[in-house]
């Protein structure tokens, strides 16, 4: 199970901390545990959007938990990362509404020119490509998720804008 | 409170679930139970092997339940009416749960040490089918050295949730869990820690299946050619009452004492299950009688049986006398009033 | 012009801002309550209103407020469930992120009916751009005095927060987004106890849906019997309509219920009909967990009365010719879809979701999500139809929780309704190997190859 070839600089700044705190903050001081998830969101954002074990086992560690309590909910959640991924990360939906309206052609069209497969990343570590069940756009289809936000009703013109965009790195990944 | 389960009535305590109403009564009604285990709290609901039908909710409200309901998590009422074997509905269920509990199974029992006292083989035995429906790959689990006493074997665990909420309940610091979401869910350390707790062996008792078995015991003996015995020693950790399992003189196993729905009398301490081999370690008190209804007790010993003759015996063990003596097939039954009973 | 009760506000630029939705009287329905009302009386308000549940399960709000457990004198709290997952289901989101304070006005009139003086709004992960709005909304609410001690001068206190999710359709469902909120797996509980007796952190706890809530405002600033005078018998009131699949004008609308399926597909107020006016063929009203209904089910039930917008007409013939309004997730199909290809994607959805608590549905998923991936890719034999057939019908039921149900009639109504493309895919699996298969060539086209033979 372990992932043992990747290695992970681990970074919590005072800023992060202060920000875990805030969220901790949310519930009450017996119950520092149920800000698991947001706190995860937060740590993940701060490293590269992806979580080693001695990541979680800090996060154990700030929220008083078991390290395998932190395990169990990471491996869960779709949302968290277990290995490393490129810095741009196009999640597709490909759920029948998004199906219908061609979400798996622009899936291959992306892949292709980038050209990796689905669930690659490309060498250069910056973009990766996934297929993703339902993100709640299914009236904006074709879609796709790149850090914090959409990109809707998207066509294969659109998906090369975003790719040179991020290239150029003008895409904002996350709303801090 | 009065609860009546296949038309037998009896008076149960507020609070009572219907699976443990059941086992008051005993006999056929008693629901088959993969995951639930009266001694962890918070098991049960999740096999759904128990299911049973509530035809009456109770006298002040006697309409019938539209779902099945698992006996296990459901309270009785008072004036509920409950069938079990004698509804078609819950033996189609139970076949059901059995089909898919045993899809992605490996089926490998003829080297499972947990055959011939695993519960999932007793179910599949009571509502089983020969053949199998599924032509898919079956899933498998990466294998995981989780220490030196216990193996895991995750392509047969049924996710019973069971050895954690021992781990959560009986040690401090867990260290395994359930990981992964669906059907890709398995226990693991995620980081190849070793589970090495003073209790953690109860993990291997607890658990149905052959997911967690011994590794001091691993490929010894089939458990139905070991001779169970109670022992006892004086403990510091724990109660010191345990089964020694016997293969003539030498102890192969320690386990604790199981009562007849598997579920184990007290706990017992890693040095008592593990590092404890030695007879002289014990007080023998005497045979272990199993009531259960499975596979290990169509051979027990200290069963009245008469004595058969295998013709061909000499042979098979030409020369080996010293193991012929330590196995315990002098006995087997074939008698009909044998048969019957079952 | 249908009646706007949740989206009349929603044009009104800046209105996603504390001012601008204050001076377009927002948190009016705070002050009624506070000032003027009883938390019974709320909670009566709402009842008289005949709202239902707008998550899918459509069951009484004000019914299911009643069951909290007042009397143990434990702390009760208030959960948003806006954990929108549900595939073809997007209104919860449009609501949050145009218009947020209608919701944190919603939370602050319900948990004083509750009383409940700690609440949660629960996100999926995904939507982390809306959880963002939500928790500027939420500050700018505290800093004008509706959120904290004392609110409006009385003794009523609540802390609002908003709590995201990371990626699980299951925490949808209300015990196990409770789990998810105490910073577990999203399993769900086993019932009872139900949350209204012990939900979060062993409390008396309320789930309800984002859109439920945020009725709660126009509810109070007017009354449960203007609510109740909208609508049609027990659907009471508007609903968030999220459209999707071939038609000319996807997107989020606002209906009275009791509108007709008919006039909301085709009036260019709502859908336009369809898309590059191919044929409908199929509709899935509430959400992918919905049975899906035919074309020649979807104007007219079974016995010849017009389809209505409503939880009774959608239901009308039972599974058998009927459907159910559930989220309100209208997809859409045209003759170029394949039905089995629909199916095993939901089947796909529902394997990849399965928590893996309970066996019927850890196993069961993953098997269906096989036997039609099989059958979508021209490996399927006869027998598969049956066999999935009585697997979807073994696990329904038999689960924990819905999920597992929600798995298994996707699957039933496409084979009742479509067996013969089933059949189709069985018998000429060379036709049916690029993926676009229908694109080309419509199963109206081909469906004489499998016509039964007469001898």
């Amino acid at each position: 199970m372990e992932n043992t070839q990747y290695k992970q600089e681990i970074n919590i700044t005072p800023e992060l901390m202060t920000r875990i705190n805030e969220l901790i903050g949310h519930y009450p001081d017996d119950k520092r545990k149920s800000a698991l998830l947001p706190v995860l969101h937060e740590v993940q954002d701060a490293h590269e959007n992806w979580l080693s074990y001695p990541l979680m086992d800090k996060v154990a560690e700030i929220l008083n938990i078991q390290p395998i309590e932190v395990y169990e909910v990471v491996s869960f959640y779709t949302m968290y990362n277990q290995k490393p991924i490129g810095k741009y990360m196009f999640e597709f939906c490909r759920t029948s509404c998004c199906a219908v309206r061609g979400a798996e052609d622009l899936m291959d069209y992306t892949c292709e020119k980038l050209g990796i497969k689905e669930g690659e990343t490309t060498p250069d570590g910056m973009f990766t490509v996934v297929g993703v069940e339902c993100l709640g756009a299914c009236g904006y289809a074709p879609m796709m998720q790149v850090g914090d936000f959409y990109k809707e009703h998207l066509t294969k013109e659109k998906v090369d804008t975003i790719i040179a965009e991020c290239r150029e790195g003008k895409i904002n990944l996350h709303d801090k | 409170m009065k609860v009546t389960i296949d038309g037998h009535e009896i008076e149960v305590e507020p609070g009572t679930t219907i699976l443990q109403a059941a086992r008051m009564i005993g006999g056929e009604s008693v629901p088959p139970a993969m995951c639930y285990y009266s001694k962890l709290k918070g098991s049960g609901g999740k096999c759904r092997c128990c299911l049973v039908e509530v035809s009456k909710g109770s006298d002040a409200n006697p309409t019938p339940m539209p779902k099945l309901m698992a006996s296990c998590v459901t309270g009785v009422m008072d004036g509920m009416e409950v069938k079990s074997i004698s509804s078609p509905r819950v033996q189609e269920a139970r076949k059901s749960v059995t089909e898919f509990l045993l899809i992605n199974h490996p089926l490998d029992c003829p080297v499972c040490d947990q055959a011939g006292e695993c519960d999932l083989q007793n179910l599949s035995f009571n509502h089983g089918k020969s053949e199998t429906r599924f032509i898919e790959e079956k899933r498998t689990f990466e294998p995981e050295n989780i220490g030196e006493n216990i193996q895991l074997h995750m392509n047969r665990c049924i996710l019973c949730y069971r050895c954690v909420m021992t781990a959560d309940q009986l040690t401090d610091g867990r260290v395994h869990g359930v990981v992964n979401r669906g059907d890709h869910s398995q226990i693991s350390t995620c980081i190849s820690k070793a589970i090495d707790n003073e209790f953690s062996g109860n993990m291997i008792d607890v658990c149905p299946v052959g997911a967690l078995t011994d590794k001091t015991f691993r490929f010894k003996s089939r458990v139905w050619f070991n001779k169970p015995f109670n022992a006892h020693r004086d403990c510091d950790k724990c109660c010191g009452k345990t089964t020694v399992w016997m293969f003539g003189n030498e102890i192969q196993r320690v386990t604790a004492r199981k009562d007849e729905y598997h579920e184990v009398e007290e706990f017992i301490c890693n040095s008592c299950r593990f590092d404890h081999k030695d007879v002289n370690d014990w007080v023998i008190e005497g045979p272990r009688k199993f009531e259960k209804f499975s596979v290990i007790n169509q051979n027990n010993y200290t069963r009245k049986l008469d004595k058969v003759t295998i013709e061909t015996e000499k042979q098979i063990l030409l020369g080996r006398d010293q193991d012929r003596k330590k196995i315990s097939m002098v006995e087997v039954p074939l008698k009909n009033t044998e048969n019957s009973k079952s | 012009m249908g009646r706007k009760i949740l989206l009349d506000k929603i044009n009104i630029p800046g209105i996603k801002t504390y001012e601008v939705y204050r001076q377009n009287g927002g948190y009016a329905s705070v002050e009624k309550a506070l000032k003027t009302l009883t938390p019974d009386e709320v909670t009566e308000e709402v009842k008289t209103s005949g709202l239902r549940g707008r998550g899918g399960a459509g069951f009484p709000v004000g019914l299911k407020w009643s069951f909290i457990d007042k009397k143990s004198g434990k702390p009760r709290h208030l959960v948003c469930n806006a954990d929108e997952s549900e595939p073809g289901t997007f209104k919860d989101r449009f609501l949050m992120e145009y218009i947020p304070h209608l919701l944190i006005e919603g939370m602050i009139t319900s948990s004083y009916a509750l009383g409940a003086n700690l609440s949660y709004i629960y996100i999926r992960g995904e939507y982390m751009w809306v959880f963002k709005i939500l928790e500027r909304a939420i500050k700018e609410a505290y800093a004008a005095g509706w959120l904290g001690k004392n609110i409006l001068g009385t003794d009523f206190s609540l802390d609002l927060h908003v709590h995201c999710g990371a990626g699980a359709y299951i925490c949808g469902e209300e015990t196990a987004l409770i789990e998810s909120l105490e910073g577990k797996r999203g399993n769900p509980r086993i019932k009872p106890p139900f949350p209204a007796v012990s939900g979060l952190w062993a409390n008396p706890t309320v789930v309800n849906n984002v859109e439920s809530i945020a009725a709660v405002p126009w509810i109070i600033n007017n009354s449960g019997a203007d609510y109740a005078a909208i609508g049609i018998g027990r659907s009471t009131g508007t609903k968030l309509i999220s459209a999707s699949g071939h038609i000319k004008n996807p997107g989020v609308y606002e209906i009275e219920l009791g509108l007709s399926v008919e006039e909301f597909m085709n009036s260019d107020e709502y859908l336009g009909g369809m898309m590059n006016d191919r044929p409908l063929k199929a509709l899935v009203p509430g959400g992918s967990s919905v049975p899906i209904l035919p074309a020649h089910l979807i104007y007219k039930t079974a016995n010849g009365d017009d389809r209505l917008m409503t939880y009774e007409s959608l239901s009308d013939g039972g599974f058998a010719t009927g459907s159910m309004l559930g989220s309100g997730g209208f997809i859409v199909y045209n003759d170029t879809t394949c039905i089995v290809r629909n199916t095993w994607n939901f089947s796909r959805f529902y394997h990849h979701e399965s928590c893996g608590q309970c066996s019927p549905c850890r196993e069961g998923t993953g098997w269906l999500e096989k036997v039609l991936h099989r059958i979508e890719n021209g490996h399927g034999r006869m027998e598969d139809i049956d066999l999935l057939w009585d697997i979807q019908s073994k696990i329904e039921g038999n689960t924990i929780c819905p999920l597992g149900d929600a798995a298994a009639w996707p699957v039933a109504a496409a084979i009742r309704h479509f067996r013969d493309e089933f059949e189709y895919h069985v018998r000429f699996p060379e036709k049916i190997k690029n993926r676009d298969h229908f694109v080309e060539e419509p199963f109206e086209k081909v469906r004489h190859l499998i016509a039964k033979q007469t001898v």
